[in-house]
């Protein structure tokens, strides 16, 4: 079993050497101060080093191996842009500097604004947002401003999602005071207009899409769309989660949207990190232009750039300073790597989105049968009424074959989905090797279904009881207060939701 | 292109496994009058080394904290970042991993946040805290969100000592959480507890902030009855290496703590990325925003960890979800954890008394150069506010000038105090350093 760092916690042991300060200590007042120290761990550097390095070898990145997980764009992460986020100048700089003394960061963030606004077609940018949740968020609140400046606000209350839409989407509907509007999808993956036609009027204040959408497919009826909205005086927002399908082949302005965030962490290469940190700026409309988040970074007439705070319209704020820098530094060294020829890196994703397409298009279902985008959805339904095995089986089985499983049970409207998206840094070979596991499994599923339902059997632990976890709610160490799980074996039957 | 892999004979194979004769034909389900024709106007390709140079040149134009002498705070601080932080984050499987939907790949980042969800509860006083949220203003939001949906109730109290981007970011998100924004004023650089009492009455929550923006030491454990007795949660917003020396929220009394992590474990960068923090007592976990990790075993009994109590999240609840976030901030925070295991509880000690007698010590250098202290009665913790005699933003030309950056102009956020410096001292500022800063001050701004 792999100990917590607070069961390597040996009282009296550090890491930490600190200078030395004989300068009087000043008083905390009593009723202020600290009566019984935290309990961080205590452990010396060697123990603490190899804490964190025996973790890793129990995570598998893109480093590791091929990560086709869809709508996540897992795409590799060059690692000049580690050395160039710690550049002195870039990592020690404070976010307060005077305008004179960060001309160099103010000058990299206009120039990732430009460039976000020729990719997505829209004249405008704001890096602020710090996700691409916090970039829907911010565009409905944009959508509330502009609205609220018109004097509709009180009549625009619905936001039309269709529903393939990352869970995302209706949440930040919430979280900006809206009401949701469901609208289905068709026979072939698009959006329904029939269905559509009937739910936007004079209380739509707009519809948030992904195009192409979580299906991997883009939108054949997006100029209809565009007109149906448009018409009725509603607007448009572009989730950019697949945005890495159409750099330089379809631009979101061109199809008509007034805002779009871009996940600065799947098309432009900031490393996910197990999480996190990403980026989520917004490219807008001239007329959604004066409601961005202040401060904007301008380029003044002599030459030199700075913020501007005075816009009197602004929604205000959406989170500290100008947005996350690091990711800026390293979205734009990616972007700069590339220049035009990020086309050529959209078009190798969708190349080999659909070469995986067409080697298992046969041996799973496939709900939607058109060419694809950067990702696609098969489904397990078949192997799971004929042989048991469903798409979490296959999942927990990819990793037996060195593999990180795909987006599985999503999007919603495909039972037992698989969501696989290669991206375009994967060389065929690994591309091949994966679609023999893929196959593999169908084989076994036939010949061996057990070796599926109690996979996986090559990882340091088997399927965990997630709602055991749920149950027990144990979210923190126990020291010696709390119980610890350990030892206790799951309950028979491994969960089979994911 | 160096990070494409395909060959001319790779993308042949590839188009005739798929059927068609040209990666062109991939595109015929965009409607011609969307497709974007010609190329994008963007500078040429770099190659690496042109790109290095690039970004080198970028960056020698900005005036880092390597290079000035400076005393900025206001947020974000200075603090030493030990070299395991950089060691650990480098690591590709870390560095380069997905959240942890898939527990068996992810045992690694799923114990460190389990791991981190523990330090911040020891910190904090509290029973349970996520994986993170984006900063110390996004997590305020957060906080409102719960205190909403916990009381039913429509006002947030925020006292006006709470840092002003914080206090915007809670404005910014208020009219979409369907509620109303009231500020109490401070009196003499604190907050007077009848004043935050008589506010707080029907109020969802109330946020302060320990140590206050101008770096002194609330009332705190009267800010937080004042809220209870009210029956609106009370929400501190608290800095990690305070929190050696001044007591955790959870034990005056407090529902929730929130903060900014980036004094622990993250450099400065402009402001981001960095990580903010949100704890709470466990009556509150299932409001919680975002990921949360718990404990399991497999079938075996081995002990294992998985994204836990996800019914709260938007990929299962959707318009019904406890937030709207996703990606966080996971690598920041690992980063804290690795600082808080490196300090230990008694390097987080030394840390605040250091920054504590190094800030008093300041003060009393400035004030024998006739920069007072703006608020005298009023302990602090490692940053403090001074009165000059002029305008502090010329003050803070002429110092910067000399080399030295003395600190923030409190004037663009508080009327009347045009004349007020912020000056922030770390643990990497020495007794020599405040002796310049002070020579700078006296020759140029008291």
């Amino acid at each position: 079993m792999t100990r917590l760092i607070y069961e390597r916690s040996q009282p009296g042991r550090r890491a930490a050497t600190l200078p030395a300060c004989d300068l009087p200590a000043a008083a905390v007042p009593p009723e202020l101060a600290r009566k019984r120290p935290p309990r961080l761990p205590e452990v010396a550097e060697p123990e603490l080093v190899r804490h964190f390095t025996e973790l890793s070898t129990r995570n598998f990145g893109i480093d590791t191996g091929f990560y086709p997980l869809g709508s996540c764009t897992m795409k590799h992460n060059p690692r000049v842009n580690e050395r160039v986020v710690g550049i002195p100048g870039f990592r020690d700089l404070h976010p307060l500097q005077e305008e004179e003394g960060a001309q160099g960061a103010l000058e990299l963030m206009w120039r990732l604004q430009e460039i976000l606004a020729e990719v997505a077609g829209l004249p405008a940018v704001s890096l602020q947002p710090a996700a691409g949740s916090q970039g829907e968020l911010t565009g409905l609140m944009l959508f509330r401003a502009y609205f609220a400046d018109r004097g509709e606000l009180d009549q625009r209350r619905e936001i039309v999602i269709p529903d393939t839409a990352h869970g995302t989407n209706p949440a930040s509907v919430t979280m900006a005071g809206f009401e949701l509007v469901g609208v289905k999808t068709d026979a072939r993956g698009n959006i329904d207009v029939a269905d559509l036609r009937g739910k936007v009027g004079a209380r739509t204040a707009g519809l948030m899409l992904t195009n192409p959408s979580t299906l991997g497919l883009f939108d054949e009826n997006i100029e209809e769309i565009e007109r149906i909205f448009h018409g009725a005086g509603a607007l448009m927002y572009y989730d950019g989660a697949n945005l890495n399908a159409v750099c330089g082949i379809s631009r979101p302005g061109d199809m008509g949207f007034d805002v779009v965030h871009i996940n600065l962490h799947k098309t432009f290469s900031q490393p996910h990190g197990g999480g996190g940190p990403g980026g989520g700026p917004i490219a807008v409309a001239a007329s959604l232009e004066p409601f961005l988040p202040v401060p904007a970074v301008v380029r003044r007439d002599d030459g030199t750039f700075g913020l501007d705070f005075d816009r009197p319209k602004s929604i205000g704020k959406v989170r500290g300073f100008t947005g996350p820098f690091g990711v800026f530094v390293r979205s734009y060294a990616y972007i700069r790597s590339y220049g035009p020829g990020l086309r050529e890196m959209s078009e190798a994703a969708v190349l080999n989105a659909n070469y995986l397409l067409a080697r298992l298009k046969d041996a799973y279902d496939l709900p939607f049968d058109r060419l694809c985008m950067h990702e696609f959805v098969l489904s397990a339904r078949t192997l799971k009424k004929e042989h048991g095995v469903s798409a979490l089986d296959v999942a927990k089985r990819l990793m037996d074959y060195g593999f990180h499983p795909p987006t599985i049970y999503f999007p919603l409207v495909v039972a037992e989905a698989l969501m696989i998206e290669p991206t375009e840094t994967e060389p065929k070979e690994r591309l091949d090797e994966f679609c023999e596991a893929m196959l593999a499994i169908v084989r076994e599923a036939a010949s061996d279904p057990e070796v599926i339902h109690s996979a996986p059997h090559t990882r340091p632990v088997g399927r965990l009881d997630e709602v055991k976890a749920a149950k027990r709610s144990v979210v923190r160490y126990g020291f010696e207060e709390h119980p610890d799980l350990a030892g206790e074996p799951a309950a028979a039957s491994a969960p089979k939701g994911a | 292109m160096s990070h494409l892999s395909l060959t001319d004979a790779d993308r042949e194979a590839m188009l005739a496994a798929i059927g068609v004769s040209s990666i062109e034909d991939l595109f015929a389900d965009i409607p011609a009058g969307v497709r974007f024709q010609g190329r994008l106007d963007l500078e040429p390709a770099l190659s690496e080394p042109e790109l290095v140079a690039h970004l080198e040149e970028l960056a020698s134009r900005n005036a880092h904290t390597g290079v000035e002498l400076s005393f900025l705070g206001a947020g974000v601080y200075d603090h030493y970042v030990p070299a395991v932080v950089d060691a650990v984050l480098q690591r590709g499987e870390f560095l380069t991993a997905y959240t942890p939907y898939q527990p068996e790949m992810s045992q690694g980042v799923l114990q460190t946040i389990f791991e981190y969800q523990t330090a911040i509860c020891e910190l904090t006083g509290m029973d349970v805290s996520n994986a993170s949220g984006y900063d110390g203003t996004t997590v305020a939001a957060d906080a409102c969100f719960i205190a909403r949906h916990a009381t039913g109730r429509t006002r947030i109290v925020v006292a006006e000592t709470v840092n002003p981007q914080v206090r915007q970011v809670v404005k910014t998100y208020a009219p979409g959480f369907g509620l109303e924004v009231v500020e109490v004023p401070h009196r003499a650089g604190t907050t007077d507890p009848d004043e935050f009492a008589a506010a707080c009455r029907d109020a969802a929550g109330a946020i302060f902030q320990q140590p206050n923006f101008f770096g002194c030491l609330e009332p705190a454990p009267d800010l937080a009855a004042a809220a209870n007795d009210a029956g609106a949660l009370a929400i501190a917003h608290v800095d990690p290496v305070s929190l050696g020396v001044l007591e955790a929220p959870g034990n005056y009394g407090c529902a929730v703590a929130i903060g900014e992590g980036q004094s622990a474990g993250n450099f400065q960068s402009f402001g981001g990325p960095h990580y903010g923090f949100i704890a709470a007592r466990a009556d509150y976990t299932r409001r919680m925003p975002g990921r949360i990790v718990g404990e399991t075993t497999d079938a075996a009994g081995k002990r294992g960890y998985v994204l836990t109590l996800q019914t709260r999240e938007q990929h299962i609840r959707r318009e019904k979800a406890t937030s709207n976030i996703t990606t966080n901030q996971t690598l920041l925070a690992l980063a804290g954890l690795v600082h808080l295991t490196w300090l230990g509880p008694q390097g987080l000690r030394e840390v605040g008394e250091t920054c504590m007698a190094l800030a008093e010590h300041a003060k009393e250098r400035l004030a024998a150069v006739g920069a007072e202290p703006l608020f005298p009665d009023k302990a602090t913790f490692k940053e403090f506010a001074v009165r000059l005699g002029r305008n502090a933003r010329d003050v803070v030309r002429a110092a910067r000038a000399r080399g030295v950056h003395p600190g923030h102009p409190l004037g663009r956020d508080y009327e009347g105090l045009d004349d007020a410096l912020l000056v922030a001292v770390t643990e990497k500022r020495t007794a020599a350093d405040i002796e310049r800063l002070a020579a700078v001050v006296e020759e140029v701004g008291a």
